[in-house]
């Protein structure tokens, strides 16, 4: 009883004193909170707003009656889908290509900063800067007009793999090569683009260093091994960092731009399951959970990452 | 002892220039392989095997086709629309919000930077968005490929770091002479910021040019189509039969694949004849995004 009296006295005067200093604030700096407004609202509109309809994730979502009147089915979707015959196949699949582009992908523009590195001449560096970025601009649905053109069974690249001895075949349609695929087309498109950073690294590197390791007797392999990886270690660590975080998500829109039902076996991932359920079989309710489900695991990779990036280097995301 | 050492590291100078000519050339190629198939006879290309270092059968029906199709104009457009229309809408947001969030002892801007960066980590998936744009009534209009993506978090948080960095003495001694925030924001902090300006124009203007599944799922009249939704049509679905309403099934069959290769060329060439230009503010971009992570 006591207690409550005095948080009873105390509250509306610590109300009081917290509305006194709201007006002093808005007083003096309403314009910038009047400026705020448009974007407050874009964000309540088409960020929070939204995050209201993942409700139907626990619902028999049924448009005509709406998210009030639609019934409340709790777990279901989630059962369905952790029962689904598919759960396991888009879940590998996305673990496979997410882990392919990693190991394949990660290294790539690191290789090619410090190859770039070793060029004597700024206009040959330049030269091939400029030419790598360029895959970068090309639209996506480009690049996959692009591969599908070249690997039909009658498109160049199929051609040269003829040459070393493949049957001829349409490449797309072959389970076995949808992931080199797009992982491939990926280090393509990428690989110069992503090597901006390593290369800027490799200018923050103190050129004394090299100086003292010449002294000491070291060639340039050796520099590149004592000083030069040393000296960019903490970005790729970054890098690499956030790259995992991202494992479980793999995009759609390159994907759905490529597959069909013959590479559904290999190419299939939990996005383009997501669209696929709920944008073109309409099973939107389905499709949020699997969705949601896709989302938390994300945020607890990147939780976990995150942490782990704060021990180890830190730096974190905050 | 010291020749050898210089030796081996010459030697690994020549192997590095090839290797990185290598790289240029796989890099290249593929756009010059394009670039010569659009300017190709069909029947040639078709019965061509292997790389290609010049059309063959040269000539430009190909490019004929594809200009005389009223949906690659009316993709033009639409895109240009959404470009200008889109990237406008874009900074404005993007700096206002910028600069509200940038200036320090604001009270409650902790409380509004969360309320902005959260969203980068939670967002309510594809259907409740699909279904939210759909409530508005925004489908089957430009405006649902404009207004869902009015700003980027991401792209406000570099700025705002720019912003910040800004002399207060500027901002104090403007004040003083009775500047109020707009006079601020346009006369001082922006003049500024010319590359961070830069840089966020660039980016929301690829990221507008390259969209094309918010079109897919939002426009229902070809009329509204995007150059990427018209290119999707035609690389994707293989649908190239609007371009070629009075030619016979054989003819459609062979000028299928070098109308394919010309409008790649049509829709690609502008952005990699502009980019040399602006490359180096895009390098700019990946830098200041660098610093802030």
């Amino acid at each position: 009883m006591a207690k409550k009296e005095i948080s009873q006295v105390t509250s509306p005067v610590q109300k009081g004193r917290r509305c006194v200093a709201f007006a002093k604030a808005w007083k003096k700096h309403w314009i910038l909170y009047m400026m705020f407004i448009p974007v407050a609202v874009y964000y309540l509109l088409f960020y929070y707003k939204p995050m209201y309809g993942i409700l139907m994730a626990f619902q028999d979502y049924q448009p005509m009656k709406g998210m009030l009147g639609s019934d409340w089915v709790g777990f279901m979707h989630f059962k369905d889908f952790f029962q689904n015959y598919y759960f396991w196949r888009i879940v590998k699949n996305t673990v496979i290509i997410s882990g392919a582009s990693i190991i394949f992908g990660f290294p790539a523009p690191i290789i090619l900063a410090l190859l770039l590195n070793e060029v004597g001449s700024t206009k040959f560096k330049r030269s091939v800067q400029t030419i790598s970025y360029m895959p970068h601009f090309i639209s996506m649905v480009v690049i996959c007009g692009m591969i599908r053109v070249f690997v039909a069974d009658n498109g160049i690249i199929t051609d040269l793999l003829v040459l070393f001895g493949m049957e001829r075949q349409p490449l797309l349609s072959n389970p076995d090569a949808f992931v080199p695929i797009l992982v491939i087309s990926e280090i393509w498109q990428g690989m110069g683009w992503g090597s901006i950073i390593y290369l800027a690294a490799l200018t923050g590197i103190d050129q004394t260093l090299y100086e003292a390791a010449v002294i000491d007797g070291a060639n340039r392999w050796k520099q590149t091994l004592h000083v030069t990886i040393p000296g960019i270690a903490p970005t790729i660590i970054i890098m690499l960092i956030l790259r995992l975080g991202s494992i479980l998500s793999v995009g759609y829109e390159k994907i759905i731009l490529l597959y069909n039902p013959l590479t559904y076996e290999t190419g299939d991932v939990i996005s383009s399951f997501v669209y696929r359920k709920g944008l073109q079989e309409m099973n939107w309710s389905y499709s949020t959970a699997v969705g949601l489900f896709n989302s938390v695991v994300n945020f607890v990779f990147l939780m976990i990452t995150n942490s782990i990036s704060r021990r180890v280097s830190e730096t974190s995301l905050w | 002892m010291k020749i050898k050492k210089s030796m081996s590291y010459r030697c690994f100078t020549v192997a590095n220039t090839l290797f990185l000519l290598l790289v240029s050339f796989t890099m290249l190629y593929p756009m010059l392989y394009v670039l010569f198939a659009s300017f190709s006879e069909s029947n040639a290309l078709l019965m061509h095997d292997g790389l290609l270092y010049w059309p063959v059968g040269a000539n430009t029906e190909a490019y004929m086709k594809v200009f005389n199709n009223p949906m690659v104009w009316s993709g033009y457009r639409n895109t240009l629309f959404i470009l200008i229309v889109g990237v406008s809408l874009n900074m404005v947001m993007t700096t206002i919000a910028a600069y509200v969030l940038s200036r320090k002892n604001l009270p409650g801007s902790m409380a509004m930077t969360a309320f902005i960066v959260i969203t980068m980590y939670f967002s309510s998936g594809l259907i409740p968005n699909y279904l939210n744009v759909k409530g508005m009534g925004l489908d089957n209009t430009l405006w649902a490929l404009i207004i869902p993506g009015a700003m980027s978090a991401y792209n406000m948080i570099m700025m705002r770091t720019f912003f910040a960095g800004i002399p207060d003495s500027l901002e104090e001694s403007a004040t003083l002479d009775g500047a109020n925030h707009l006079v601020i924001l346009l006369r001082i902090v922006l003049p500024l910021s010319g590359s961070v300006v830069a840089v966020m124009i660039l980016y929301y203007a690829v990221s507008h040019w390259n969209s094309w599944f918010n079109a897919m799922i939002y426009l229902r009249d070809r009329t509204k189509f995007p150059l990427q939704l018209v290119l999707r049509e035609i690389l994707i679905q293989n649908d190239t039969s609007t371009m070629m309403e009075n030619l016979s099934n054989l003819e459609q069959g062979s000028i299928a694949e070098t109308i394919k290769y010309a409008i790649i060329v049509v829709s690609t060439a502008p952005i990699l004849m502009v980019y040399p230009f602006l490359q180096k503010y895009f390098v700019k971009g990946v830098m200041i995004g660098a610093i802030k992570g």
